[in-house]
């Protein structure tokens, strides 16, 4: 059995969040017309609470590297990058400087300023061309033009270490989970990739005894969910942060949120630019303007250039609706 | 090509496969507003203002860039969409600082009548750039970062138009902006080395929706001048203007309105108006004799037109090693300028200093050309201010002249005579044509001068020579030609906008007479050209220049009687001669 049925057997989804099938992302590359073609590893990790990409480059960096070399013959691509977070890169460097001599493949290491935006899979490519790190205008997608307008193949690193697994029989449905905030086991796991929020809370003894709600599926664009709604699996990149609600104020909550994506906000697009600089100032603002901080939002998530404006929307919709009805 | 059927509005609509929703939208009359779209630039659906709603989509779409569908079902009116497009509108509105009582856009404004149509709540927010910079290039362009909606406009034509790169990004988010590359940056104290400078052409201006970036006006000095009756206010319109400023009052693209300009400018109150053609035919005489002396000598091959001061400012900025290759022929503008304030004001008995000589031009770079010191002749400034097209047709809104109903005048003489040759210039390709027809005359009649010519009295022989050079029309990049003159062989090349200019720069040595024009498609897509310019628009202007060319009775700059009594005239003042006619230019970089 060729590679492409394995993954497809596998049923393997891409592990940077958006759970896009990996047998039709590499269907496409595979299938689109160009004499050159390019993979990419994304190793950005900019989303704040999601550490597994770390995590699995210092643990099993070779396998990561070994499906980035797959992916390469698999497509006959001119060369690979592992476009690696800048923080990783210091730690890691030289292992994986190591793991790479002879093969095509080069670090790149994601430029300091390039924040949270820089870890989209466009901009991505804009950064390792030296152009402005900031989404592209989609269609074309990647897959049939992406480094220098060639197809290319843009997968987490979790989804590599995964192919690296599927290809040697050696995949069992496991995934890499991301546990932080007030909990007393912060960290990493590997476990089971269907587990509840629940379950995962539970089996890594960190299901808390005071009230709490979750967001999960990233720290800045991941859904929160209050304490009775964590029977679903975990989805996105796979973590969950715990607050206690005795520490975390309503508030100071979604302002670090907006402080968050102010500063992240790539300045393309009126709804992400100038929406999420009124928004910041109608929550700071000493009375609430509620139908302006709702149009802000449901603008944000209907007219953004990309993900990240409407993600921001999702963390605060949700935190309103699940944690805090009364407040609207 | 594949059609599809979609609904815009429950209306059935039959387009091409691969259109737009906009592009679908409009051509069935269907409006859909819009600030960052621009047809001669890709898309960038930044402003978001444009969109629209599609049955069983999660988002909003924006109509400039996602592609009609069979069976798609679009409202461009659901309260959604409404709800999204007018608050986009209103931050956008809170970005620009309107500065409405200076602004030549004021009476075209698509900020205020998008804000009027869709009643958008304009004090919500407060305006977040009030303390941001204003860049000025020269005298000519400037970006006003008060102003500026960030839709990027400006970039895309320094960048990928005309391929200057002088203006970049800076920033993130709501920091970002437009500034040019030379400006310091917040963390360092050198000023970065020059590698790039505006040449003028104000194509950043002419895609910009909004009027950020701007020309630096001088209606207001013009006002001025107006109002002081003690001067001799004379006007001179460019070879371009009469074709495209008829659609800043609503008439058709490419209608013909030079008999209106005059009246318009007379009606503003100048005593005289001069046509620019005129001064274009003496520009073509003394660069065909140019060409002529060159063609024989052999050096300063090839040589290029000088007419574009954009086309200037770049070869003196960024190919100083080729400046000898200009010729040395002034422009049209300063041509007519120079000789109404020496010929005309001593035939009139007017002193050059009571004469206000105000240029009308499709362009920006022709302000910077203007106050070029080394064209003064004898201390006095051939023009004293030079107005965009845009700002002509803001003085005429201004004064509520109905322009449409204008009873068309002829220009004054003898400075309003022009050869339909003089008419082309304003198009891609013109400038060569007209030389040519000059230059061909030259050489079959083996004379050097047009005024030695007519001593000789060899102007019978002139129906000889050809008239239409279609080799130099057509609105490709670049065009290249060899033609035969006298057995000899002409390389001729004709570059349509800067940006196409590093072939033709690459291969000099194929070359001996080559035009450049440095914004797309000549005059007639200037930067001080009315908004929209696209490339639809040019082509209707550039197709109404040459139907005034054909109409005309005399073709040949050198059949322009007026022009030759002054080279005439000209070559019995030996002092003035060179002044008025030529001129030099200096290394800028």
């Amino acid at each position: 059995m060729d590679l492409l049925s394995k993954i497809k057997q596998a049923k393997l989804v891409g592990r940077g969040g958006a759970c896009f099938s990996v047998a039709k992302k590499w269907s496409a590359v595979k299938n689109a017309a160009g004499e050159k073609k390019y993979v990419v590893a994304n190793a950005a990790e900019g989303e704040p609470g999601v550490l597994k990409d770390g995590y699995i480059l210092e643990h099993h960096a070779d396998r990561v590297i070994d499906g980035m070399k797959l992916a390469i013959d698999f497509f006959k691509a001119e060369k690979g990058y592992l476009y690696l977070n800048h923080a990783y890169a210091k730690k890691l460097n030289k292992k994986l400087a190591l793991l790479i001599k002879g093969l095509p493949i080069e670090i790149f290491i994601k430029p300091i300023g390039a924040g949270y935006i820089g870890g989209e899979e466009s901009a991505v490519l804009n950064a390792i061309t030296g152009k402005r790190i900031e989404p592209r205008l989609k269609p074309p997608f990647p897959v049939t033009s992406g480094l220098w307008d060639s197809p290319t193949l843009v997968n987490n690193v979790e989804t590599f270490y995964n192919v690296s697994l599927v290809n040697s029989g050696e995949y069992k449905n496991n995934r890499f989970y991301t546990i932080t905030g007030d909990c007393p086991n912060e960290g990493v796991y590997e476990l089971p990739d269907n587990l509840t929020i629940a379950q995962v809370l539970k089996k890594t003894k960190n299901y808390p005894k005071f009230s709490f709600f979750v967001q999960v599926g990233g720290n800045a664009a991941g859904e929160v969910l209050n304490s009775k709604q964590l029977k679903c699996e975990v989805c996105g990149a796979a973590s969950v942060a715990v607050f206690s609600l005795a520490k975390n104020n309503f508030k100071t909550t979604v302002k670090n949120w907006l402080n968050f994506y102010s500063n992240e906000s790539c300045g393309q697009c009126t709804a992400c630019r100038e929406g999420v600089y009124r928004l910041r100032e109608a929550w700071l603002a000493e009375k609430t303007d509620w139908p302006l901080v709702n149009e802000l939002l449901d603008n944000l998530s209907d007219a953004s250039f990309c993900a990240l404006g409407s993600g921001l929307t999702i963390p605060i919709k949700s935190l309103i609706s699940n944690v805090y009805p009364q407040k609207k | 090509m594949k059609k599809i059927k979609i609904k815009i509005n429950n209306q059935e609509i039959v387009c091409d496969q691969g259109t737009t929703i906009g592009h679908a939208a409009w051509a069935n009359g269907i409006e859909i507003p819009g600030l960052c779209f621009h047809p001669d630039l890709s898309v960038k659906a930044n402003c978001r203002v444009c969109v629209v709603e599609i049955k069983g989509c999660n988002k909003l779409a924006t109509s400039c860039s996602t592609k009609a569908e069979d069976g798609m079902e679009i409202s461009t009116e659901s309260e959604r969409v409404k709800r999204s497009r007018n608050l986009n509108l209103e931050m956008i509105f809170a970005e620009h600082v309107e500065k409405c009582p200076t602004c030549v856009w004021r009476l075209s404004c698509k900020l205020l009548e998008y804000a009027e149509k869709y009643k958008i709540p304009i004090t919500r927010f407060k305006d977040r750039k009030s303390k941001r910079k204003t860049y000025k290039f020269a005298n000519a362009v400037e970006i006003d970062g008060t102003q500026c909606i960030d839709c990027r406009n400006c970039l895309d034509a320094c960048s990928n138009l005309q391929k200057i790169n002088y203006l970049e990004l800076r920033g993130k988010g709501i920091n970002q902006e437009v500034v040019p590359t030379d400006e310091k940056s917040g963390f360092s104290f050198m000023r970065k080395r020059k590698d790039a400078d505006c040449i003028y052409c104000g194509q950043c201006a002419v895609h910009c929706p909004v009027g950020a970036a701007q020309e630096q006006t001088q209606y207001q000095l013009v006002e001025k001048a107006l109002a002081d009756k003690s001067k001799i206010m004379v006007a001179q319109f460019a070879p371009s203007i009469r074709v495209s400023i008829g659609e800043e009052f609503g008439l058709p693209q490419g209608k013909i309105v030079s008999g209106q300009v005059v009246a318009a400018l007379k009606q503003l109150g100048f005593n005289y108006v001069f046509d620019v053609n005129f001064g274009a035919d003496i520009t073509t005489m003394a660069e065909a004799e140019e060409l002529v002396e060159k063609l024989k000598s052999g050096s300063g091959l090839p040589m290029f037109t000088s007419c574009c001061p954009a086309w200037v400012k770049y070869i003196e900025f960024y190919r100083p090693d080729l400046i000898k290759n200009l010729t040395t022929a002034r422009s049209p503008q300063m041509h007519s300028a120079g000789i109404a304030k020496t010929y005309w004001a001593e035939k009139m008995g007017i002193k050059p200093k009571d004469i206000v000589m105000v240029s009308v031009m499709p362009c920006t770079a022709k302000k910077f050309e203007a106050a070029r010191a080394e064209l003064k002749i004898n201390g006095v400034w051939p023009i004293d201010y030079v107005i965009t097209t845009r700002e002509l047709a803001f003085l005429i809104k201004k004064n509520k002249i109905d322009f449409t109903k204008l009873k068309a005048m002829a220009a004054d003489n003898p400075l309003g005579e022009a050869s339909g040759a003089a008419a082309i210039y304003g198009a891609t390709g013109g400038v060569m044509e007209s030389a040519l027809r000059t230059a061909e005359y030259l050489i079959e009649t083996a004379q050097d001068s047009v005024c030695a010519s007519v001593k000789n009295k060899k102007m019978s022989k002139l129906c000889r020579g050809r008239v239409e050079f279609l080799e130099a029309r057509g609105l490709a990049g670049v065009k290249e030609a060899v033609l035969e003159m006298a057995g000899k062989k002409i390389r001729v090349a004709v570059v349509n906008g800067i940006g196409n200019i590093k072939p033709v720069l690459d291969n000099l040595e194929n070359y001996d007479y080559v035009e450049v024009m440095a914004c797309p498609d000549g005059c007639i897509g200037g930067g001080g050209q009315p908004i929209p310019t696209t490339a639809a628009i040019r082509k209707k202007r550039l197709e109404a220049l040459y139907k005034i060319d054909a109409k005309s009775k005399i073709r040949r700059a050198h059949e322009n009687q007026a022009a030759l009594a002054a080279m005439e005239w000209l070559e019995g003042k030996r002092k003035l001669k060179e002044p008025v006619l030529y001129t030099k230019y200096k290394k800028k970089s």
